[in-house]
């Protein structure tokens, strides 16, 4: 076993008022084992994954019950993670281990999830980067995935503090060449361990066959074919090796602007409408080369746009629509309202929590994207036309309303197989710059503003209500009148009575789950998503709540049903009924956390959390706060 | 039911109908006891869909309207018991189109506009009928309740046996006795008949408490821990003054009920009002228990506000949510409201009187000025925390029969039942209050609840429909001076008659687990359903995707269990008769579809 220092103990005994300091002092410690023996809790490391440096005798700090919990281990460094050796799991039962991350354990965090680094020097805390001068005593990581750990130093020998603080700055900041990161190290050592699964469904739009399906799935190939053009990326290393375009398109006005201003065919809806989308064409002055483009476009349009067979609605996303930099803005604003360091912060953001959100402006823009696919899944499936998508590269945006828009319309979308492949057609084969959206070369921050590009897809899928989301959109009327009005003057209304109407109509019906579905928009409706960003926040759990616990009861009914099904099957065969085991996945449901199984329990006891500030002032409800409640006099003087 | 025909005012659902000519005697429903008083043609403003013509009927119990559209199916059935207000608009001289009419301002957040035609005097007629029967007390008639026949086949008024329920929470026992010195509300006019009071404390002894607590409401026993034995008191504050009076009995009593449970630690007092106001109570004589007069108390303020603010706090949110939803800022204006943080303010506060029992630190007393508005919230909603009984429907209905009705929440006062005052500074939404801080306890804890949202929304609906004389009066004695049992039903009788729509599929009975919701903005939402349900818009999918699939799970389980039973019968047959051949059994069920 190794020392554990417990501070203030677990369950009723605790210190008699809840102290909130963000850090235990040393003299609040009390080692169970004086003596700090570190039993090699050993290292997992995946093949390929090199140990680079380590320190002892780490303190890693536990929030519960607004006390905080110190347990001494070993923090190291490898080239794929930062990982803390300790004996912290053993308070966790079968239960909740089932669903354990079987390559990142709970206290490892993988190098490029790792966000921002602090350091505490005297009680203050300074963002780490490059060479430091002096080492901190404590050291606080926030995960891209909103974890929040907290390392004491103290303990340490100074020179291993050096080597493990300079290391992790080192290694998760410094600059990155693209073969230097870890997953081509792993994929050399781990090569033959990967084609194990014989059976995985997931189409990966790598051949043409793959392309050729998806268009026999959505009756597509009537009017769609996949090319070969840009086999072996002859045209373009941008694109896919293969994909779909209108059949009437020769192949060789693909090449002309390195498939720019081709319509690559994503989806074709049940009544032969399409989803498209469209890199735009360089921007020219010379207006020889102009008249070149639009002669060229006017023939590209023609292949799918012929009135009044077919009609095409162009969906310019890079003008009409939200920047990237919003999202980026919105998002940095946002997750920092999730990345909490104790339980004072907690409650002090709590009271201003709404204003917080909003000003985030976050789920705004999940309400303007989920709004822009609705707008587009109603021309698609109430007017009859064909969408283009147009952004500039084709590869942002487009990626996000495509896929949105499928997932609204496309039952198979929402199974988990076909959800990876949309993922793998629209993002992986769609061009998505993940490396640089990511920033997982550690470029340099002028890239940030790219980054989060794929997450309002992943928030709106949260809720399983209406099947899958809820968080939603609402400016875009406005912003639909803005951009248009210079065009359409006349339209903008009709157009926006269009959309009213398909949305009203659609939640006026009772829902069919293996059809459309349409997310609410309305500004109530638009919630966060808890069991994703709340997840590492204690005070935050509900214990033995949320939605899991009806989750889990739906789960037992399955397996009684299935229990019965299977007896009802032997009585008729003549056997005797085994005793069916249940599998007992989720049996103690009553001590699940509102977050599970996102997070694992963290609070260990049942004491409630109690808000530890107070009120904000009235303003002007003042004077009434003042009143007394009756207007009469009080009784017998 | 009441609501639920108004939910049912889907105005996209444009089905024509047919029988353009109703029978009159059949277009509206009518309760027995329930009379038609006036019919009128109209147009109903309706905020979401425009003007459209109808018929108004007016009852002695309510306002139905029926849309005389053939492309709308659109009823409005309303009791008068909703309307708070009955405003004229428009004049003589008003020209717009449907800008002369009558706008009715109703409880239940929202309002309902009419025009009528300016000539023959119509809308005076409409305007005075309606003020007559939805405010009968201003005009000497009976509240419609005391004229309501309706027979149930259980009876409501049986729910709630004081004795039965303090029996069940182990009472009388050796530290608290049940005292009936209050028999005929002599000692305290707003308490009930029967009390539970410490063993050790003598009539005499109480009734000297009684001077000292305002409105004679001395700490009485409203829960007590089946284990260490530590107990729940509501009171109100004690009457301190300016000069800061003592008085020896009231203290004695307190420490008589801190050592009710051989707890050597102090008596736990919430005050549940904020501090500068019960420092400002002392100026009408009131104040709170200061430390050098009660030695072996600790007292808490828990910065709840005053019915007044309360009041102001649920207009605002009115504002924000009708006729339109706020759109562009709706989480500002949600919190500009303060309805939430007030939620959070009570919730924080009954977590703290439970975390108290439950732990056997120390018993605690709850009061704030008279002990019937915040105190009812605290106490009430720290037992729905402790005690698993009152989280199911019938203990829930004795909860409220116990903490609010009996314990003499002035309803009548907070409500206004038949009363025209729309401004009264009395009315506030406590006991709503109450119900949402149960409504979020429900969705933080969706298993642990025998009854559903439908259930809460009726009892609300029916707090202001004067159909029950459940919520009527102020307190107890009254109450029985006007034979309420005897004269009306109970509420309950409806419920109770009908339970299977007012259950939580997914409740699942735990005993002895106390809940603690988390009282923190992240989790506490605005109650869509019941705040913004007039909005067809915000309508909410009833019932919820994975309720429909466990009920549809739940109805295989039980199909099963009985094809398991026919075989284990078909078998016994079979192994006396070997002849028989057992079927396919893929031909006799479906197989279970659900993927995860």
């Amino acid at each position: 076993m190794l020392g554990k220092g417990v501070v203030g103990g677990g369950g009723g005994t605790k210190a008699p008022k809840p102290s909130f300091v963000s850090y235990v002092r040393p003299e609040e410690i009390h080692t169970n084992e004086k003596e700090v023996t570190e039993k090699e809790v050993t290292l997992h490391l995946l093949p390929g994954e090199q140990l680079l440096c380590e320190a002892s005798t780490v303190l890693k700090y536990v929030q519960e019950d607004s006390c905080q919990r110190g347990i001494y281990g070993k923090l190291v460094c490898t080239d794929f993670k930062i990982a803390f050796l300790g004996d912290d799991e053993s308070a966790l039962d079968n239960d909740e281990t089932q669903f354990k991350n079987k390559v990142i354990g709970e206290n490892d965090i993988t190098l490029h999830c790792v966000d921002q680094i602090y350091g505490v020097f005297d009680e203050k805390k300074k963002t780490l980067f490059g060479q430091l001068k002096k080492y901190p005593e404590k050291l606080i990581i926030h995960c891209k995935d909103l974890r929040v750990f907290h390392f004491c130093l103290r303990y340490t020998k100074e020179e291993e503090v050096k080597r493990i603080v300079s290391g992790i700055i080192h290694h998760t900041q410094a600059p990155k060449l693209l073969k230097r990161l870890f997953l081509f190290s792993y994929a050399a050592a781990a090569r033959n361990s990967t084609a194990t699964h014989p059976k995985n469904h997931t189409v990966m739009f790598e051949t043409l066959q793959d392309w050729c399906w998806e268009l026999e799935r959505t009756k597509g190939n009537m009017k769609y074919k996949a090319v070969r053009v840009n086999e072996g990326y002859q045209v373009s290393e941008r694109l896919p090796e293969y994909f779909v375009v209108p059949t009437p398109l020769p192949e060789e006005d693909v090449p002309r602007f390195q498939g720019h201003g081709i319509p690559m065919w994503c989806w074709s809806c049940h009544n032969g409408c399409a989803l498209l989308k469209m890199s735009a064409l360089p921007k020219e002055q010379d207006d020889a080369v102009l008249q070149v483009q639009k002669s060229f476009l006017d023939g590209v349009y023609k292949t799918i746009h012929r009135p009044p067979y077919e009609i095409v609605k162009t969906e310019d996303l890079s003008s009409s629509f939200l920047s990237l930099q919003d999202i980026q803005t919105a998002h940095s604003k946002f997750k920092q309202l999730f990345l909490i360091d104790n339980s004072t912060e907690f409650w002090d953001t709590d009271i201003k929590w709404f204003s917080l959100l909003e000003s985030s402006s976050w789920l705004d823009i999940i309400r303007r994207c989920l709004k822009k696919a609705i707008e587009i899944t109603e021309c698609l499936e109430a007017q009859n036309m064909n969408v283009l998508l147009l952004e500039e590269n084709a590869s942002d945006l487009c990626c996000l309303i495509s896929s949105l828009v499928q997932v609204m319309m496309d039952p198979h979308c929402r199974t988990r197989v076909g959800f990876q492949s949309l993922v793998q057609k629209e993002w992986i084969m769609g061009g998505h710059c993940f490396l640089d959206r990511c920033n997982h070369l550690r470029q340099s921050d002028k890239e940030e503003h790219q980054r989060q590009l794929s997450l309002p897809l992943t928030q709106s899928k949260s809720s399983p209500k209406r099947g899958f989301f809820r968080e939603e959109t609402d400016h875009l009327i406005k912003n639909l009148l803005g951009k248009r009005i210079s065009k359409l003057i006349n339209s903008s209304d009709e157009l926006q009575d269009n959309f009213r109407e398909f949305y009203d109509s659609w939640h006026s019906k009772p829902t069919d789950y293996h059809g459309l579905l349409l997310p609410h928009i309305e500004g109530p409706e638009i919630k966060v998503w808890a069991q994703r960003y709340l997840r590492w926040i204690p005070e935050a759990q509900i214990l033995g709540g949320g939605r899991v616990a009806t989750m889990s009861k739906l789960l037992e009914m399955m397996e009684e049903v299935q229990s019965l099904q299977e007896k009802i099957d032997e009585r008729h065969h003549g056997q005797v009924a085994l005793q069916a085991e249940a599998s007992s996945l989720l049996r103690a449901s009553a001590r699940l956390s509102s977050l599970f199984p996102f997070a694992l329990l963290q609070r260990h006891s049942s004491k409630p959390v109690l808000p530890t500030s107070g009120w904000k002032a009235l303003g002007d409800e003042e004077d009434l706060a003042k009143r007394e409640d009756e207007s009469v006099d009080l009784g017998d003087l | 039911m009441v609501q639920e025909s108004v939910l049912n005012t889907n105005n996209f659902k444009k089905t024509s109908r047919d029988g353009v000519n109703w029978d009159l005697s059949e277009a509206v429903p009518r309760l027995p006891g329930e009379t038609h008083v006036a019919d009128k043609e109209v147009i109903y403003i309706c905020p979401f869909n425009g003007p459209i013509k109808g018929r108004v009927y007016i009852t002695n119990y309510r306002l139905y309207l029926r849309s005389l559209e053939t492309d709308s199916a659109l009823i409005l059935d309303v009791p008068l018991g909703v309307i708070s207000r009955i405003e004229k608009m428009g004049g003589a001289t008003s020209r717009g189109e449907n800008s002369y009419g009558l706008d009715i301002t109703c409880k239940d957040m929202r309002n309902l506009r009419f025009a009528l035609k300016q000539e023959g005097h119509s809308r005076r007629d409409m305007f005075e009928i309606l003020t007559r029967h939805a405010f009968p007390l201003a005009h000497s008639l009976p509240i419609f309740a005391f004229l309501n026949e309706e027979k149930f086949n259980v009876d409501g008024w049986m729910v709630y046996n004081p004795v039965e329920e303090y029996r069940r929470q182990g009472l009388p026992n050796h530290h608290w006795r049940i005292t009936f010195i209050n028999k005929c509300y002599e000692l305290c006019d707003t308490y009930p008949s029967l009390l539970v009071v410490p063993y050790r404390a003598s009539d005499e002894d109480l009734r000297r408490v009684a001077t000292f607590r305002s409105r004679n409401r001395i700490p009485v026993l409203s829960w007590i821990h089946p284990e260490n034995k530590t107990v729940i008191v509501r009171c109100s504050q004690p009457l301190v003054g300016m000069s800061g009076k003592r008085n020896k009995d009231d203290e004695k009593y307190l420490d008589v009920i801190r050592e009710t449970n051989r707890q050597i630690s102090k008596l736990t007092i919430y005050d549940a009002r904020p501090n500068v106001n019960a420092v400002a109570n002392k100026a009408t004589g009131g104040g709170y228990e200061s430390d050098d007069a009660y030695h072996n108390a600790e007292l808490f303020f828990l910065d709840i506000h005053n019915i007044h603010v309360m009041r102001e706090s649920l207009k605002k949110v009115k504002d924000i949510v009708y006729p339109n939803v706020e759109e562009s800022h709706w989480l500002s204006s949600l919190e500009s409201t303060h309805w939430l943080e007030h939620i959070k303010l009570v919730l924080t506060g009954a977590i703290q009187v439970a975390d108290k029992v439950s732990s056997g630190k120390s018993s605690v007393l709850v009061h704030c000025s008279d002990g019937w508005d915040r105190t009812a919230q605290l106490t009430s909603l720290a037992m729905l925390m402790l005690d698993s009984f009152y989280r199911s429907i019938e203990g829930f209905e004795i909860l409220v029969q116990k903490e609010w009705i009996s314990f003499g929440h002035k309803f009548a006062s907070r409500i206004g039942h038949g009363d025209k005052n729309h401004a009264d500074a009395d009315r506030s939404p406590i006991f709503l209050q109450f119900i949402d801080c149960v409504w979020q306890m429900s969705k933080q804890f969706p298993t642990a609840f025998e009854f559903n949202e439908q259930f809460l929304i009726t009892i609300l609906d029916h707090l202001y429909s004067c159909r029950f004389g459940t919520f009527l009066y102020n307190c107890e004695s009254a109450r029985e001076r006007q034979k309420v049992t005897e004269r009306t039903v109970s509420l309950w009788s409806l419920i109770n008659s009908n339970k299977d729509r007012f259950k939580n599929p997914f409740y699942t009975k735990e005993i002895n687990r106390v809940l603690y919701p988390v009282a923190s903005m992240r989790h506490l939402e605005l109650w869509v359903n019941y705040y913004i349900r007039w909005n067809p818009r915000i309508k909410q999918q009833q019932p919820n995707p994975v309720e429909q699939r466990y009920l549809e799970l739940l109805a295989l389980r039980d199909e099963y269990i009985k094809r398991l039973e026919e075989l284990q019968l078909a078998n016994s047959a079979k192994l006396s008769d070997p002849s028989t051949s057992p079927s396919s059994p893929s031909q006799m069920m479906p197989h279970v579809q659900t993927h995860f």
